[in-house]
Protein backbone atom coordinates (compact mmCIF):
# COMPACT_ATOMS: atom_id res chain seq x y z
CA UNK A 1 0.00 0.00 0.00
CA UNK A 2 2.67 2.47 1.04
CA UNK A 3 4.96 1.40 -1.79
CA UNK A 4 2.15 1.91 -4.27
CA UNK A 5 1.80 5.49 -3.07
CA UNK A 6 5.51 6.12 -3.46
CA UNK A 7 5.39 4.98 -7.08
CA UNK A 8 2.34 7.17 -7.61
CA UNK A 9 4.19 10.18 -6.25
CA UNK A 10 7.18 9.49 -8.45
CA UNK A 11 5.05 9.46 -11.58
CA UNK A 12 3.24 12.62 -10.51
CA UNK A 13 6.53 14.45 -10.07
CA UNK A 14 7.75 13.08 -13.38
CA UNK A 15 4.61 14.30 -15.15
CA UNK A 16 4.98 17.76 -13.58
CA UNK A 17 8.64 18.03 -14.47
CA UNK A 18 7.99 17.07 -18.09
CA UNK A 19 5.08 19.52 -18.31
CA UNK A 20 7.16 22.33 -16.80
CA UNK A 21 10.03 21.55 -19.14
CA UNK A 22 7.73 21.70 -22.19
CA UNK A 23 6.30 24.98 -20.90
CA UNK A 24 9.63 26.75 -20.50
CA UNK A 25 11.70 25.10 -23.23
CA UNK A 26 10.38 27.41 -26.02
CA UNK A 27 11.51 30.41 -23.95
CA UNK A 28 15.01 29.00 -23.57
CA UNK A 29 15.18 27.99 -27.20
CA UNK A 30 13.99 31.43 -28.28
CA UNK A 31 16.84 32.90 -26.24
CA UNK A 32 19.35 30.52 -27.86
CA UNK A 33 18.20 31.42 -31.38
CA UNK A 34 18.28 35.12 -30.47
CA UNK A 35 22.02 34.79 -29.79
CA UNK A 36 22.90 32.78 -32.90
CA UNK A 37 23.19 33.48 -36.61
CA UNK A 38 20.31 32.27 -38.75
CA UNK A 39 22.46 29.40 -40.04
CA UNK A 40 22.67 27.88 -36.55
CA UNK A 41 19.11 26.90 -37.14
CA UNK A 42 20.18 24.39 -39.78
CA UNK A 43 22.80 22.69 -37.61
CA UNK A 44 22.53 18.95 -36.98
CA UNK A 45 22.43 18.15 -34.10
CA UNK A 46 20.45 21.29 -33.20
CA UNK A 47 22.14 24.15 -31.41
CA UNK A 48 21.12 24.21 -27.76
CA UNK A 49 23.60 26.63 -26.19
CA UNK A 50 23.61 30.43 -26.43
CA UNK A 51 26.00 32.08 -28.88
CA UNK A 52 27.52 35.56 -28.98
CA UNK A 53 25.13 37.46 -31.28
CA UNK A 54 22.69 38.74 -28.66
CA UNK A 55 23.47 42.40 -29.43
CA UNK A 56 24.06 41.99 -33.15
CA UNK A 57 20.73 40.25 -33.75
CA UNK A 58 18.91 42.93 -31.81
CA UNK A 59 20.59 45.64 -33.89
CA UNK A 60 19.20 43.92 -36.97
CA UNK A 61 15.74 44.01 -35.35
CA UNK A 62 16.10 47.76 -34.84
CA UNK A 63 16.97 48.18 -38.53
CA UNK A 64 13.96 46.15 -39.61
CA UNK A 65 11.17 47.39 -37.32
CA UNK A 66 10.73 50.45 -35.04
CA UNK A 67 11.01 48.21 -31.97
CA UNK A 68 11.12 50.80 -29.20
CA UNK A 69 8.47 52.95 -30.84
CA UNK A 70 6.21 49.91 -31.10
CA UNK A 71 6.83 48.97 -27.46
CA UNK A 72 6.00 52.54 -26.45
CA UNK A 73 2.83 52.57 -28.56
CA UNK A 74 1.74 49.29 -26.97
CA UNK A 75 2.41 50.62 -23.49
CA UNK A 76 0.34 53.75 -24.19
CA UNK A 77 -2.52 51.70 -25.67
CA UNK A 78 -2.51 49.24 -22.75
CA UNK A 79 -2.32 51.90 -20.04
CA UNK A 80 -5.07 54.09 -21.50
CA UNK A 81 -7.35 51.11 -22.17
CA UNK A 82 -6.80 49.78 -18.65
CA UNK A 83 -7.50 53.15 -17.00
CA UNK A 84 -10.61 53.79 -19.08
CA UNK A 85 -11.97 50.29 -18.44
CA UNK A 86 -11.30 50.60 -14.69
CA UNK A 87 -13.08 53.96 -14.59
CA UNK A 88 -16.14 52.89 -16.61
CA UNK A 89 -16.44 49.52 -14.87
CA UNK A 90 -16.10 50.74 -11.30
CA UNK A 91 -18.56 53.57 -11.81
CA UNK A 92 -21.14 51.31 -13.47
CA UNK A 93 -20.40 48.52 -10.98
CA UNK A 94 -21.07 50.99 -8.15
CA UNK A 95 -24.41 51.95 -9.68
CA UNK A 96 -25.48 48.32 -10.14
CA UNK A 97 -24.33 47.30 -6.67
CA UNK A 98 -25.65 50.14 -4.53
CA UNK A 99 -28.43 52.03 -6.30
CA UNK A 100 -32.05 51.32 -7.00
CA UNK A 101 -33.28 52.53 -10.36
CA UNK A 102 -35.92 51.48 -12.87
CA UNK A 103 -34.67 49.06 -15.51
CA UNK A 104 -31.66 48.03 -13.45
CA UNK A 105 -31.98 44.33 -14.22
CA UNK A 106 -32.65 44.89 -17.89
CA UNK A 107 -29.60 47.10 -18.19
CA UNK A 108 -27.43 44.61 -16.34
CA UNK A 109 -28.59 41.62 -18.37
CA UNK A 110 -28.11 43.53 -21.61
CA UNK A 111 -24.50 44.21 -20.56
CA UNK A 112 -23.97 40.50 -20.01
CA UNK A 113 -25.59 39.77 -23.37
CA UNK A 114 -23.08 41.99 -25.17
CA UNK A 115 -20.43 39.45 -24.12
CA UNK A 116 -21.90 36.93 -26.56
CA UNK A 117 -21.37 39.12 -29.63
CA UNK A 118 -18.12 37.94 -31.25
CA UNK A 119 -15.78 40.89 -31.85
CA UNK A 120 -15.43 39.90 -35.52
CA UNK A 121 -19.11 40.65 -36.18
CA UNK A 122 -18.47 44.38 -35.99
CA UNK A 123 -14.97 44.34 -37.47
CA UNK A 124 -15.84 45.71 -40.92
CA UNK A 125 -18.14 48.56 -39.79
CA UNK A 126 -15.75 49.41 -36.95
CA UNK A 127 -12.99 49.75 -39.51
CA UNK A 128 -15.07 52.14 -41.63
CA UNK A 129 -16.16 54.06 -38.53
CA UNK A 130 -12.57 54.58 -37.48
CA UNK A 131 -11.64 55.49 -41.06
CA UNK A 132 -14.46 58.01 -41.23
CA UNK A 133 -13.38 59.62 -37.96
CA UNK A 134 -9.89 59.86 -39.48
CA UNK A 135 -8.48 57.62 -36.77
CA UNK A 136 -6.72 55.02 -38.94
CA UNK A 137 -3.03 54.87 -38.04
CA UNK A 138 -3.64 56.56 -34.69
CA UNK A 139 -3.24 55.05 -31.25
CA UNK A 140 -6.71 56.24 -30.28
CA UNK A 141 -8.12 54.28 -33.21
CA UNK A 142 -6.09 51.26 -32.13
CA UNK A 143 -7.52 51.32 -28.62
CA UNK A 144 -11.09 52.58 -28.98
CA UNK A 145 -12.85 49.22 -29.39
CA UNK A 146 -11.28 47.86 -26.19
CA UNK A 147 -13.00 50.45 -24.00
CA UNK A 148 -15.98 48.14 -24.11
CA UNK A 149 -15.53 45.56 -21.35
CA UNK A 150 -18.70 43.97 -19.96
CA UNK A 151 -16.70 41.55 -17.82
CA UNK A 152 -15.22 44.53 -15.95
CA UNK A 153 -18.65 45.82 -14.92
CA UNK A 154 -19.65 42.33 -13.82
CA UNK A 155 -16.54 41.89 -11.66
CA UNK A 156 -16.81 45.36 -10.15
CA UNK A 157 -20.47 45.00 -9.27
CA UNK A 158 -19.67 41.71 -7.60
CA UNK A 159 -16.78 43.15 -5.62
CA UNK A 160 -18.52 46.36 -4.59
CA UNK A 161 -21.67 44.64 -3.38
CA UNK A 162 -19.59 42.21 -1.30
CA UNK A 163 -17.04 44.56 0.18
CA UNK A 164 -18.56 48.02 0.50
CA UNK A 165 -20.97 48.08 3.50
CA UNK A 166 -24.30 49.84 2.91
CA UNK A 167 -24.03 51.50 6.33
CA UNK A 168 -20.90 53.31 5.26
CA UNK A 169 -22.68 54.79 2.27
CA UNK A 170 -25.76 55.67 4.34
CA UNK A 171 -23.58 57.43 6.91
CA UNK A 172 -21.80 59.42 4.25
CA UNK A 173 -25.15 60.42 2.76
CA UNK A 174 -26.35 61.67 6.14
CA UNK A 175 -23.21 63.79 6.27
CA UNK A 176 -24.34 65.32 3.00
CA UNK A 177 -21.78 63.72 0.69
CA UNK A 178 -22.65 63.71 -3.01
CA UNK A 179 -22.79 60.33 -4.72
CA UNK A 180 -19.67 60.96 -6.73
CA UNK A 181 -17.86 62.09 -3.58
CA UNK A 182 -18.89 58.81 -1.93
CA UNK A 183 -17.56 56.92 -4.93
CA UNK A 184 -14.26 58.76 -4.86
CA UNK A 185 -13.50 58.80 -1.16
CA UNK A 186 -15.24 55.67 0.17
CA UNK A 187 -15.72 53.16 -2.63
CA UNK A 188 -12.47 53.66 -4.51
CA UNK A 189 -10.09 52.96 -1.59
CA UNK A 190 -11.99 49.78 -0.73
CA UNK A 191 -11.98 48.37 -4.25
CA UNK A 192 -8.28 48.88 -4.99
CA UNK A 193 -7.62 45.10 -4.86
CA UNK A 194 -10.31 44.61 -7.49
CA UNK A 195 -8.56 47.27 -9.58
CA UNK A 196 -5.41 45.17 -9.43
CA UNK A 197 -7.32 42.09 -10.56
CA UNK A 198 -9.20 43.73 -13.40
CA UNK A 199 -6.19 45.85 -14.34
CA UNK A 200 -4.00 42.80 -14.81
CA UNK A 201 -6.65 41.02 -16.88
CA UNK A 202 -7.26 44.01 -19.15
CA UNK A 203 -3.59 44.96 -19.49
CA UNK A 204 -2.47 41.43 -20.40
CA UNK A 205 -5.32 40.94 -22.86
CA UNK A 206 -4.72 44.30 -24.54
CA UNK A 207 -0.97 43.64 -24.74
CA UNK A 208 -1.57 40.50 -26.80
CA UNK A 209 -4.28 41.98 -29.04
CA UNK A 210 -3.60 41.55 -32.76
CA UNK A 211 -6.53 41.39 -35.21
CA UNK A 212 -7.86 44.92 -34.66
CA UNK A 213 -4.49 46.66 -34.71
CA UNK A 214 -3.45 44.59 -37.72
CA UNK A 215 -6.55 46.00 -39.43
CA UNK A 216 -6.29 49.69 -38.53
CA UNK A 217 -2.52 50.28 -38.28
CA UNK A 218 -0.70 50.41 -41.63
CA UNK A 219 1.99 52.98 -40.86
CA UNK A 220 5.01 51.19 -39.26
CA UNK A 221 5.58 54.16 -36.93
CA UNK A 222 2.19 53.56 -35.36
CA UNK A 223 2.54 49.78 -35.06
CA UNK A 224 1.94 48.13 -31.73
CA UNK A 225 4.52 45.51 -30.85
CA UNK A 226 2.39 42.55 -31.99
CA UNK A 227 1.86 44.06 -35.44
CA UNK A 228 5.54 45.01 -35.65
CA UNK A 229 6.65 41.49 -34.71
CA UNK A 230 4.31 39.88 -37.20
CA UNK A 231 5.62 42.21 -39.92
CA UNK A 232 9.04 40.55 -39.59
CA UNK A 233 7.56 37.30 -40.88
CA UNK A 234 6.03 38.51 -44.14
CA UNK A 235 8.96 37.80 -46.44
CA UNK A 236 9.83 34.24 -47.36
CA UNK A 237 13.51 34.57 -46.51
CA UNK A 238 13.43 35.55 -42.85
CA UNK A 239 16.51 35.83 -40.66
CA UNK A 240 15.37 33.56 -37.82
CA UNK A 241 18.03 34.85 -35.42
CA UNK A 242 16.80 38.39 -35.92
CA UNK A 243 13.13 37.47 -35.73
CA UNK A 244 13.42 35.50 -32.51
CA UNK A 245 15.60 38.24 -31.06
CA UNK A 246 12.70 40.65 -31.59
CA UNK A 247 10.24 38.22 -30.06
CA UNK A 248 12.59 37.59 -27.14
CA UNK A 249 13.02 41.27 -26.25
CA UNK A 250 9.32 41.93 -26.67
CA UNK A 251 8.40 39.00 -24.43
CA UNK A 252 10.94 39.38 -21.66
CA UNK A 253 9.49 42.50 -19.94
CA UNK A 254 6.13 40.80 -19.41
CA UNK A 255 7.81 37.58 -18.25
CA UNK A 256 9.83 39.50 -15.64
CA UNK A 257 6.74 41.31 -14.37
CA UNK A 258 4.92 37.98 -14.24
CA UNK A 259 7.70 36.24 -12.31
CA UNK A 260 7.73 39.07 -9.77
CA UNK A 261 3.99 39.08 -9.20
CA UNK A 262 3.04 35.58 -10.35
CA UNK A 263 0.69 34.87 -7.43
CA UNK A 264 -1.23 38.08 -8.03
CA UNK A 265 -1.31 37.37 -11.78
CA UNK A 266 -2.62 33.86 -11.36
CA UNK A 267 -5.24 34.75 -8.77
CA UNK A 268 -6.42 37.65 -10.95
CA UNK A 269 -6.87 35.49 -14.01
CA UNK A 270 -8.69 32.88 -11.94
CA UNK A 271 -11.01 35.41 -10.33
CA UNK A 272 -11.72 37.00 -13.70
CA UNK A 273 -13.09 33.77 -15.11
CA UNK A 274 -14.48 31.82 -12.18
CA UNK A 275 -16.36 34.55 -10.29
CA UNK B 1 -41.95 67.56 9.99
CA UNK B 2 -42.93 64.14 8.70
CA UNK B 3 -43.86 65.65 5.35
CA UNK B 4 -40.58 67.44 5.10
CA UNK B 5 -38.64 64.27 5.77
CA UNK B 6 -40.61 62.42 3.17
CA UNK B 7 -39.87 65.17 0.67
CA UNK B 8 -36.20 65.00 1.40
CA UNK B 9 -36.22 61.21 1.06
CA UNK B 10 -37.85 61.51 -2.31
CA UNK B 11 -35.38 63.95 -3.68
CA UNK B 12 -32.62 61.70 -2.36
CA UNK B 13 -34.08 58.76 -4.29
CA UNK B 14 -34.38 60.85 -7.45
CA UNK B 15 -30.82 62.00 -7.04
CA UNK B 16 -29.74 58.37 -6.71
CA UNK B 17 -31.59 57.48 -9.88
CA UNK B 18 -29.93 60.29 -11.79
CA UNK B 19 -26.53 59.29 -10.44
CA UNK B 20 -27.06 55.65 -11.35
CA UNK B 21 -28.06 56.45 -14.94
CA UNK B 22 -25.13 58.81 -15.19
CA UNK B 23 -22.71 56.14 -13.94
CA UNK B 24 -23.87 53.42 -16.29
CA UNK B 25 -24.14 55.76 -19.27
CA UNK B 26 -20.46 55.70 -20.37
CA UNK B 27 -20.70 51.98 -21.09
CA UNK B 28 -23.91 52.31 -23.05
CA UNK B 29 -22.77 55.36 -25.01
CA UNK B 30 -19.55 53.58 -26.04
CA UNK B 31 -21.50 50.40 -26.69
CA UNK B 32 -23.91 52.26 -28.97
CA UNK B 33 -21.05 53.67 -31.04
CA UNK B 34 -18.57 50.81 -31.27
CA UNK B 35 -20.71 47.79 -30.40
CA UNK B 36 -24.33 48.12 -31.43
CA UNK B 37 -23.97 50.35 -34.47
CA UNK B 38 -21.27 48.14 -36.08
CA UNK B 39 -23.24 44.97 -35.32
CA UNK B 40 -26.41 46.35 -36.90
CA UNK B 41 -24.45 47.80 -39.80
CA UNK B 42 -22.89 44.36 -40.37
CA UNK B 43 -26.33 42.82 -40.61
CA UNK B 44 -27.30 45.52 -43.13
CA UNK B 45 -24.07 45.18 -45.11
CA UNK B 46 -24.54 41.43 -45.39
CA UNK B 47 -27.36 42.13 -47.86
CA UNK B 48 -25.47 44.71 -49.90
CA UNK B 49 -22.86 44.58 -52.59
CA UNK B 50 -20.12 47.03 -51.65
CA UNK B 51 -16.46 47.51 -52.47
CA UNK B 52 -15.88 50.04 -49.71
CA UNK B 53 -15.84 53.08 -51.98
CA UNK B 54 -18.76 53.25 -54.39
CA UNK B 55 -22.49 52.95 -53.79
CA UNK B 56 -24.03 49.97 -52.06
CA UNK B 57 -26.56 47.93 -53.96
CA UNK B 58 -29.10 45.69 -52.31
CA UNK B 59 -28.57 42.09 -53.39
CA UNK B 60 -30.83 40.16 -51.04
CA UNK B 61 -29.43 36.81 -49.99
CA UNK B 62 -26.89 36.78 -52.80
CA UNK B 63 -23.88 37.25 -50.46
CA UNK B 64 -24.93 34.31 -48.31
CA UNK B 65 -25.41 32.31 -51.48
CA UNK B 66 -21.87 33.12 -52.63
CA UNK B 67 -20.29 32.29 -49.28
CA UNK B 68 -22.26 29.10 -48.70
CA UNK B 69 -21.43 27.86 -52.20
CA UNK B 70 -17.75 28.67 -51.90
CA UNK B 71 -15.71 25.49 -51.22
CA UNK B 72 -13.07 27.67 -49.53
CA UNK B 73 -15.60 28.75 -46.90
CA UNK B 74 -16.44 25.15 -46.07
CA UNK B 75 -12.76 24.29 -46.05
CA UNK B 76 -12.18 27.17 -43.62
CA UNK B 77 -15.05 26.02 -41.39
CA UNK B 78 -13.72 22.45 -41.46
CA UNK B 79 -10.20 23.67 -40.60
CA UNK B 80 -11.53 25.81 -37.76
CA UNK B 81 -13.45 22.91 -36.23
CA UNK B 82 -10.62 20.39 -36.66
CA UNK B 83 -7.98 22.71 -35.18
CA UNK B 84 -10.41 23.77 -32.47
CA UNK B 85 -10.96 20.19 -31.36
CA UNK B 86 -7.31 19.16 -31.64
CA UNK B 87 -6.11 22.26 -29.85
CA UNK B 88 -8.60 22.39 -27.01
CA UNK B 89 -10.00 18.93 -26.25
CA UNK B 90 -6.68 17.44 -25.00
CA UNK B 91 -6.37 20.45 -22.70
CA UNK B 92 -9.27 19.19 -20.61
CA UNK B 93 -7.61 15.85 -19.89
CA UNK B 94 -4.06 17.15 -19.41
CA UNK B 95 -5.32 20.20 -17.52
CA UNK B 96 -7.32 18.12 -15.04
CA UNK B 97 -4.36 15.81 -14.44
CA UNK B 98 -1.97 18.73 -13.92
CA UNK B 99 -4.38 20.49 -11.58
CA UNK B 100 -4.93 17.27 -9.65
CA UNK B 101 -1.18 16.86 -9.13
CA UNK B 102 -0.68 20.53 -8.28
CA UNK B 103 -3.37 20.18 -5.63
CA UNK B 104 -1.62 17.34 -3.76
CA UNK B 105 -0.74 18.35 -0.21
CA UNK B 106 2.69 16.69 -0.21
CA UNK B 107 3.85 18.45 -3.37
CA UNK B 108 7.04 20.47 -3.01
CA UNK B 109 7.87 23.59 -5.10
CA UNK B 110 4.15 23.96 -5.78
CA UNK B 111 4.36 27.66 -6.65
CA UNK B 112 7.34 27.20 -8.94
CA UNK B 113 5.61 24.42 -10.89
CA UNK B 114 2.42 26.43 -11.10
CA UNK B 115 4.25 29.53 -12.34
CA UNK B 116 6.15 27.56 -15.00
CA UNK B 117 3.04 25.89 -16.32
CA UNK B 118 1.21 29.21 -16.42
CA UNK B 119 4.06 31.11 -18.08
CA UNK B 120 3.06 30.39 -21.72
CA UNK B 121 -0.23 32.23 -21.15
CA UNK B 122 1.70 35.46 -20.55
CA UNK B 123 3.23 35.39 -24.02
CA UNK B 124 1.25 36.92 -26.84
CA UNK B 125 -0.24 34.77 -29.55
CA UNK B 126 1.95 36.54 -32.11
CA UNK B 127 5.10 35.64 -30.16
CA UNK B 128 3.97 32.03 -29.82
CA UNK B 129 3.19 31.79 -33.54
CA UNK B 130 6.58 33.21 -34.52
CA UNK B 131 8.59 30.96 -32.18
CA UNK B 132 6.64 27.88 -33.22
CA UNK B 133 6.91 29.07 -36.80
CA UNK B 134 10.67 28.57 -36.56
CA UNK B 135 10.32 25.34 -34.58
CA UNK B 136 7.92 23.99 -37.22
CA UNK B 137 9.59 25.51 -40.26
CA UNK B 138 9.21 23.49 -43.44
CA UNK B 139 12.98 22.87 -43.65
CA UNK B 140 14.25 19.35 -43.19
CA UNK B 141 16.42 20.72 -40.42
CA UNK B 142 13.54 22.23 -38.45
CA UNK B 143 13.75 21.21 -34.81
CA UNK B 144 10.35 19.53 -35.03
CA UNK B 145 11.54 17.49 -38.01
CA UNK B 146 14.81 16.64 -36.27
CA UNK B 147 12.81 15.19 -33.38
CA UNK B 148 10.58 13.23 -35.78
CA UNK B 149 13.68 11.87 -37.53
CA UNK B 150 15.13 10.78 -34.18
CA UNK B 151 12.09 8.54 -33.82
CA UNK B 152 12.55 7.24 -37.36
CA UNK B 153 9.69 9.27 -38.86
CA UNK B 154 9.80 11.30 -42.06
CA UNK B 155 10.05 15.07 -42.08
CA UNK B 156 6.81 17.01 -42.46
CA UNK B 157 6.19 20.19 -44.48
CA UNK B 158 4.62 21.92 -41.50
CA UNK B 159 3.42 25.04 -43.29
CA UNK B 160 2.16 23.63 -46.54
CA UNK B 161 0.75 20.19 -45.84
CA UNK B 162 -2.86 19.52 -44.94
CA UNK B 163 -2.24 17.93 -41.55
CA UNK B 164 1.19 19.41 -40.81
CA UNK B 165 -0.18 22.95 -40.62
CA UNK B 166 -3.20 21.92 -38.57
CA UNK B 167 -1.16 19.91 -36.09
CA UNK B 168 1.44 22.67 -35.66
CA UNK B 169 -1.25 25.29 -35.01
CA UNK B 170 -3.16 23.00 -32.64
CA UNK B 171 0.03 22.41 -30.65
CA UNK B 172 0.54 26.18 -30.37
CA UNK B 173 -2.99 26.68 -29.11
CA UNK B 174 -2.55 23.82 -26.66
CA UNK B 175 0.80 25.10 -25.41
CA UNK B 176 -0.43 28.63 -24.78
CA UNK B 177 -3.74 27.78 -23.10
CA UNK B 178 -3.00 24.65 -21.06
CA UNK B 179 -1.71 26.69 -18.12
CA UNK B 180 -4.82 28.85 -18.12
CA UNK B 181 -7.15 25.85 -18.00
CA UNK B 182 -5.01 24.15 -15.36
CA UNK B 183 -5.32 27.21 -13.13
CA UNK B 184 -9.10 27.27 -13.51
CA UNK B 185 -9.30 23.56 -12.65
CA UNK B 186 -6.97 24.10 -9.72
CA UNK B 187 -9.29 26.79 -8.36
CA UNK B 188 -12.10 24.25 -8.72
CA UNK B 189 -10.15 21.56 -6.91
CA UNK B 190 -9.33 23.88 -4.07
CA UNK B 191 -13.04 24.35 -3.50
CA UNK B 192 -13.44 20.58 -2.89
CA UNK B 193 -13.19 19.76 0.84
CA UNK B 194 -10.01 17.88 1.73
CA UNK B 195 -11.77 15.38 4.03
CA UNK B 196 -13.58 13.89 1.03
CA UNK B 197 -10.24 12.60 -0.25
CA UNK B 198 -9.24 11.60 3.27
CA UNK B 199 -12.38 9.49 3.61
CA UNK B 200 -11.86 7.91 0.18
CA UNK B 201 -8.26 7.07 1.04
CA UNK B 202 -9.30 5.40 4.26
CA UNK B 203 -11.79 3.35 2.25
CA UNK B 204 -8.86 2.24 0.11
CA UNK B 205 -9.52 4.28 -3.03
CA UNK B 206 -6.50 4.71 -5.31
CA UNK B 207 -5.55 7.77 -7.31
CA UNK B 208 -7.64 6.72 -10.30
CA UNK B 209 -10.74 6.10 -8.21
CA UNK B 210 -10.31 9.43 -6.44
CA UNK B 211 -10.07 11.16 -9.80
CA UNK B 212 -13.12 9.36 -11.12
CA UNK B 213 -15.50 9.55 -8.19
CA UNK B 214 -14.56 12.78 -6.44
CA UNK B 215 -12.50 15.07 -8.63
CA UNK B 216 -14.26 14.86 -11.99
CA UNK B 217 -17.87 15.16 -10.74
CA UNK B 218 -17.13 18.11 -8.46
CA UNK B 219 -14.99 19.74 -11.11
CA UNK B 220 -17.73 19.57 -13.73
CA UNK B 221 -18.91 23.20 -13.51
CA UNK B 222 -15.34 24.38 -14.03
CA UNK B 223 -14.88 22.05 -17.00
CA UNK B 224 -18.13 23.36 -18.49
CA UNK B 225 -16.77 26.89 -18.12
CA UNK B 226 -13.51 26.15 -19.91
CA UNK B 227 -15.25 24.18 -22.66
CA UNK B 228 -17.48 27.17 -23.24
CA UNK B 229 -14.52 29.59 -23.41
CA UNK B 230 -12.53 27.20 -25.60
CA UNK B 231 -15.35 26.69 -28.07
CA UNK B 232 -16.00 30.39 -28.55
CA UNK B 233 -12.24 31.10 -28.70
CA UNK B 234 -11.55 28.29 -31.16
CA UNK B 235 -14.26 29.49 -33.56
CA UNK B 236 -12.56 32.91 -33.60
CA UNK B 237 -9.07 31.55 -34.33
CA UNK B 238 -7.15 34.08 -36.41
CA UNK B 239 -3.83 35.27 -35.00
CA UNK B 240 -1.98 31.95 -34.71
CA UNK B 241 -2.50 30.71 -38.29
CA UNK B 242 -2.10 34.17 -39.83
CA UNK B 243 1.22 34.89 -38.13
CA UNK B 244 2.45 31.29 -38.36
CA UNK B 245 1.91 31.15 -42.13
CA UNK B 246 3.26 34.67 -42.67
CA UNK B 247 3.42 35.71 -46.32
CA UNK B 248 1.28 32.80 -47.53
CA UNK B 249 -1.40 33.18 -44.86
CA UNK B 250 -4.18 34.25 -47.20
CA UNK B 251 -3.12 32.42 -50.34
CA UNK B 252 -3.23 28.86 -49.03
CA UNK B 253 -6.14 26.97 -47.50
CA UNK B 254 -4.56 24.22 -45.35
CA UNK B 255 -5.01 26.25 -42.19
CA UNK B 256 -7.36 29.04 -43.25
CA UNK B 257 -9.99 29.70 -40.56
CA UNK B 258 -13.42 31.31 -40.82
CA UNK B 259 -12.17 34.62 -39.44
CA UNK B 260 -9.25 34.56 -41.91
CA UNK B 261 -11.76 33.92 -44.71
CA UNK B 262 -13.78 36.91 -43.48
CA UNK B 263 -10.68 39.08 -43.25
CA UNK B 264 -9.51 38.07 -46.74
CA UNK B 265 -12.91 38.81 -48.31
CA UNK B 266 -13.11 42.22 -46.68
CA UNK B 267 -9.60 43.59 -46.55
CA UNK B 268 -7.80 41.81 -49.40
CA UNK B 269 -10.61 41.36 -51.90
CA UNK B 270 -12.61 44.50 -50.96
CA UNK B 271 -15.78 42.45 -50.96
CA UNK B 272 -17.35 43.85 -47.82
CA UNK B 273 -20.81 42.41 -48.49
CA UNK B 274 -19.65 38.79 -48.49
CA UNK B 275 -17.29 39.57 -45.60
CA UNK B 276 -20.24 40.79 -43.55
CA UNK B 277 -22.30 37.79 -44.61
CA UNK B 278 -19.48 35.59 -43.30
CA UNK B 279 -19.49 37.55 -40.02
CA UNK B 280 -23.23 36.94 -39.66
CA UNK B 281 -22.76 33.23 -40.41
CA UNK B 282 -19.98 33.13 -37.81
CA UNK B 283 -22.27 34.72 -35.23
CA UNK B 284 -24.87 32.09 -36.03
CA UNK B 285 -22.31 29.27 -35.69
CA UNK B 286 -21.06 30.61 -32.36
CA UNK B 287 -24.58 30.94 -30.95
CA UNK B 288 -25.48 27.42 -32.10
CA UNK B 289 -22.21 25.94 -30.80
CA UNK B 290 -22.68 27.65 -27.43
CA UNK B 291 -26.24 26.39 -27.21
CA UNK B 292 -25.20 22.81 -28.05
CA UNK B 293 -22.40 23.11 -25.54
CA UNK B 294 -24.67 24.29 -22.80
CA UNK B 295 -27.22 21.64 -23.64
CA UNK B 296 -24.74 18.76 -23.77
CA UNK B 297 -23.14 19.66 -20.50
CA UNK B 298 -26.62 20.35 -19.10
CA UNK B 299 -25.23 23.38 -17.37
CA UNK B 300 -28.25 25.56 -18.16
CA UNK B 301 -29.35 25.60 -14.55
CA UNK B 302 -25.88 26.24 -13.20
CA UNK B 303 -25.15 29.06 -15.61
CA UNK B 304 -28.41 30.77 -14.79
CA UNK B 305 -27.50 30.64 -11.15
CA UNK B 306 -24.07 32.08 -11.74
CA UNK B 307 -25.44 35.08 -13.58
CA UNK B 308 -28.07 35.76 -10.92
CA UNK B 309 -25.83 35.45 -7.88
Amino acid sequence: MKKQWKIGRFFMYLFLVIASFLSIFPFYWMFVMATRPSAAYNAIPPTMTPGDMLVENFQKVLEKIPFFGAMWNTLVVCLVVTLVVLFISSLAGFAFAKFKFPGKNIFFISILLTMIIPPQLGLIPQYFLVAKLDLLDTLFGAMIIFFLNPLGIFLMRQYISNSVPDELIEAAKLDGCSNFHIFRSIVLPIILPAFATLGIIVFTATWGEFLWQFTVLRDPDMYTIQVALSSMNTTSNVDFGMMLSGVFWATIPLVIVFLMFNKLFISSITEGSVK
Amino acid sequence: MALKRKGKYRSEATKDKISAYLYISPFFIIFAIIGLYPAVFSLYLAFQNWNGLGDMTFVGLHNFNIVLHDPTFWKALYNTIVMGIMGTAPQIIVGVILAFILNQAYLKFKNAFRAMIFLPYITSMVAVALVFGVFFSSNDTALANYILNLFGMDSVAWKTSEWGAKIAISIMVFWRWIGYNTIIYLAGLQSIPKDLYEAARIDGAGVVQQLRYITIPLLKPFIVLTVFFSTVGALQLFTEPTVFLGAQAFSRTEAMTVVMYLYRDAFSLQSFGTGSATAVILLFIIVVASAINTYLTSGIRKKGRRIKS
